[in-house]
């Protein structure tokens, strides 16, 4: 009779640390570019998820942190080097440029005016329906560190943590879908 | 066929592109009762394979697609 427990004991610790492995209906995704075409891309697979019932984690790092400064928000104190990173990169997701077809500028207007035209959601509206539809947003030290911006530069938004390369992996562990933009 | 649907809650997404059909019928469908129906008329032609995509993947059932010249009108009841 003990053993009989003792075997039930172990299967259930076993049962336990397979359902912890069982990846959960979450999507997560790296946001590693600050182009607007994969910016927009970025959230309208976001917030569709969402739509198809599951749970949305989005990580920024590297060049998709910009995507994430407020337009009419300054850090002090910063070094030369982070002042040019500051100047350099887009300030915030209506400063950002096409991939493709820039042209100095005039592809990027002609696209956000087709936008527009056609209804479609502009880049600061998809980030203020991200939040309202409860999209988590995690965003890279590290990166951030790197290049210089401060957490009080960084947009108004209802769910965002600063986090490490773990907390990434720990989510996307517990995904169906992992994507990297 | 579609005359005859009562539905119970209406929802206008005409000149909405993707995303916005999906995200607001999601929404949507959670301001009835389970058993009620919602009729949502679009004019995004992807939302023909939008719809039932996400109508598969909650649970939620597609009793009628009325495609007119521009507007297609879905009636969804909510099963979920």
């Amino acid at each position: 009779m003990e053993e009989l427990q003792k075997q039930i004991d172990e299967l259930k610790a076993q049962m336990g640390a397979m359902d912890a492995r069982i990846a959960g209906n979450k999507l997560s995704m790296i946001v590693f570019s600050g182009d607007l075409d994969k910016a927009l891309a970025a959230f309208i697979i976001g917030t569709g998820a969402v739509a198809m019932g599951m749970e949305v984690v989005m990580f920024f790092t590297f060049w998709g942190i910009p995507i994430l400064r407020a337009k009419n928000k300054k850090a002090k104190g910063k070094d030369p080097v982070s002042k040019m990173f500051g100047a350099m990169l887009p300030k915030g997701a209506s400063n950002l440029k096409l991939s493709n077809m820039n042209m100095a500028g005039a592809g990027t207007a002609m696209m956000k005016s087709l936008m527009a035209k056609k209804n479609v959601a502009s880049m600061d509206e998809m980030i203020e329906m991200a939040g309202e539809l409860g999209v988590k947003i995690y965003v890279c030290e590290m990166s951030m560190d790197l290049m210089g911006f401060k957490p009080e530069e960084i947009i108004e938004y209802p769910d965002l943590t600063y986090c490490g390369v773990a907390k990434f992996l720990e989510e996307a562990i517990n995904s169906k879908i992992q994507l990297f933009l | 066929m579609s005359n005859e649907i009562k539905a119970d809650k209406t929802l206008d997404l005409k000149g909405l592109p993707c995303p916005m059909p999906v995200v607001k019928i999601s929404k949507g469908i959670k301001e009835v009762e389970v058993g009620q129906v919602v009729e949502a008329v679009t004019t995004d032609p992807g939302s023909l394979t939008d719809f039932p995509a996400w109508a598969r993947t909650n649970g939620h059932e597609i009793i009628d697609t009325v495609q007119g010249d521009k507007e297609i009108t879905f009636y969804i009841k909510r099963i979920v």
